[in-house]
């Protein structure tokens, strides 16, 4: 059958892998989204950015710290990057937060969104104007290089790592907001501040801690990220508008439903490179268009 | 005289004067086309109260349907222009139709990401160059007797379209529609309980912004001879609303302001910093947003009503709150 279409099995299966793994980032920074909006009410513009610092400091982290301490042998390994990125731009972050969202709270949510869209182009600019446009690579671990062979096709070692990792970690938030004490206090938090504080929850630090964790998320994508695309400044930039499409058409509403979304459309994202390849980089955007006409609210949203 | 018609008069008399002040004309042109096309995005930020993060879409669209009529086509440019400007409208029309659906953040991300479709399609399609853009679009004779070639004929061609631009907008927000769109901005479901059809009005705001954007690329084309994706790409839909909040959003001179002070940036940092650009415009954004909400011209008329009309019975602070909330 696949045959009678001119295309091989081998090349559906890349493809699909290839979906998958765009799919897994979309539910990382989707979620990441959904999370941070739930709280303060702000769409995170700058979580592209964030996602790129987060590979960058991988990438510094493997071939730049060395030099810099004058030691040519050291360097951070892709495992401590993988929790010291995330860490370091969590806390960047929460500086953020402390420093500048947390006085547009009482404002239209749209100061949020221009505020965060100003500080992506700092950090955007920043890291162009000191390692340029064009991306550098960043080496595959040696624990997860070589592939599987699943007697259909070869496995990179990698994409199953990064599909499994992110997975991990989208169903661990889940778990944690959803199923938790700390998730019902956020989630409390969310519904109703006001409440929420004068039963002696401390909702500003709540908020906080939010921010950063969301951003730690975008982060943690970006690691994972930095092996299979290049390390360069507009990484995010791009990703975070389709992400945008993705969370329209899942609705924010729900954190699962963040996570289905995103891999259900990279996914469709992979097939389309398949079938139609010319359509591919637009077909999230058409997905968008049609739930716009269909279910307004998304597909897991609640009108607002 | 009222201040409009004082910053009126003030304007044409800049406008006039401008390209005998020894200013490079095209540096001027540049910055008419880029207050037009900030203007008619204030008339949805500003009036009506929709964040719209893709309004390069527009600006980008008629300056590749413009640069087409005039390049292969070889229509007359008032011709192209206009073909540039009502494509656009139609194209406000789509994609309004469907960010009209969601309100307040939604509308932004729905038009921003429309815009990257938008952008996705100029990219793959043969007759816009791909990267290269339309390059070399001819001036030509407008209505078939003012030569364009001439800078200074194109001086005044531009300045007129951007007058009438900006006269429309004026004209769209004093009228009986326009306070509708107030009322939209301050209070939408009291403007459904009275009995206006909110969408409609969103609607059609939105189709004589795109329209006017488009406007706006199209004259854009015919002054540098070029339409690129630089125009439809997502850094332009960020300029113009930081046009826009620099300028001061709801004042009807702000957005020119705010043009030219980031088209003259643009200018004088280009070749001293490089790509530091962005990150300066980066923190104007961030002081506007923190410290600088009402932007210049907006701080000037707050200014001014402090110093010598101060409300009876309403101290300067609350005076303040109100204004912010606008």
């Amino acid at each position: 059958m696949f045959e009678l279409l001119g295309i091989t099995p081998q090349a559906l299966y890349g493809q699909l892998l290839v979906g998958l793994i765009n799919g897994s980032f979309y539910a990382i920074l989707s979620l990441g989204l959904a999370v941070i909006f739930g709280m303060l009410n702000i769409i995170n513009f700058s979580h592209g950015a964030q996602y790129m610092m987060g590979a960058f400091i991988a990438w510094i982290g493997l071939t730049q710290v060395g030099q810099w301490i004058g030691d040519p042998g050291f360097s951070v390994s892709y495992w401590t990057a993988l929790l010291l990125s995330p860490l370091l731009v969590g806390a960047f972050g929460i500086v953020i937060e402390r420093t500048m969202l947390r006085h547009l709270y009482k404002l239209d949510h749209l100061y949020g969104l221009l505020l965060t869209f100003g500080i992506a182009l700092i950090i955007e600019g920043l890291f162009r104007d000191w390692y340029g446009i064009s991306g550098q690579q960043y080496e595959i671990p040696e624990a997860l290089q070589g592939a599987i062979n699943l007697g259909f096709m070869f496995l990179p070692k990698y994409r199953a790592w990064v599909i499994v990792a992110s997975l991990v970690v989208c169903f661990a938030t889940w778990y944690v907001i959803e199923r938790t004490k700390l998730g019902a206090y956020l989630r409390a938090g969310t519904e109703n501040p006001k409440l929420t504080q004068a039963f002696g929850i401390n909702v500003p630090l709540m908020i906080t801690l939010t921010y950063g964790f969301g951003v730690a998320l975008a982060a943690f994508a970006g690691v994972l990220a930095a092996p299979i695309f290049t390390v360069g400044p507009k990484m995010g930039a791009d990703l975070i508008i389709v992400v945008f499409a993705v969370v329209v058409i899942g609705g924010m509403g729900s954190i699962l439903g963040s996570i289905v979304t995103g891999l259900a459309l990279g996914l469709i994202e992979g097939l389309t490179k398949v079938f139609y390849s010319e359509a591919s980089a637009v077909v999230i955007f058409v997905i968008m268009v049609i739930v716009l006409l269909v279910r307004p609210a998304g597909l897991f949203g609640r009108e607002r | 005289m009222s201040r409009t018609a004082l910053g009126f008069i003030l304007l044409i008399i800049a406008g006039v004067v401008a390209p005998w002040l020894n200013i490079y004309p095209t540096f001027l042109m540049k910055g008419w086309c880029f207050a037009l096309f900030a203007c008619a995005f204030n008339l949805l930020l500003g009036y009506t109260g929709l964040l719209s993060f893709g309004h390069a879409a527009f600006f980008g669209a008629a300056s590749y349907i413009t640069g087409h009529a005039l390049k292969v086509w070889g229509l007359p440019p008032e011709i192209g222009l206009l073909a540039g400007t009502v494509f656009a409208g139609v194209l406000g029309y789509l994609f309004g139709s469907l960010a009209i659906r969601r309100a307040g953040i939604y509308f932004a991300m729905i038009t921003l990401a429309l815009a990257q479709m938008l952008y996705f399609v100029w990219l793959q399609m043969k007759f816009t160059g791909g990267e290269d853009g339309l390059q070399g679009v001819p001036r030509g004779m407008m209505f078939g007797v003012i030569d364009l070639t001439n800078n200074v004929n194109l001086y005044y061609v531009v300045f007129a379209i951007f007058l009438f631009g900006f006269f429309m907008i004026y004209r769209t927000i004093h009228s009986p529609f326009g306070q509708v769109l107030k009322s939209i901005r301050e209070n939408e479901p009291r403007s459904i309980s009275l009995g206006y059809d909110v969408a409609k009005y969103k609607l059609l705001a939105f189709v004589i912004s795109a329209t006017l954007s488009g406007l706006a690329g199209a004259t854009k084309t015919v002054v540098f001879q070029l339409a690129s994706l630089t125009d439809a790409h997502w850094h332009m839909s960020g300029e113009v609303v930081l046009m826009t909040l620099l300028g001061g959003m709801g004042t009807v001179f702000g957005p020119v302001v705010g043009a030219f002070v980031i088209v003259t940036l643009q200018n004088e940092l280009a070749d001293k910093v490089g790509s530091w650009v962005q990150v300066i415009m980066g923190f104007i954004f961030v002081i506007c947003v923190l410290a600088f909400r009402r932007g210049i011209v907006g701080e000037l008329m707050a200014l001014f009503r402090n110093l010598y009309q101060r409300p009876v019975g309403l101290s300067a602070r609350q005076a303040d709150v109100k204004d912010t909330k606008a």
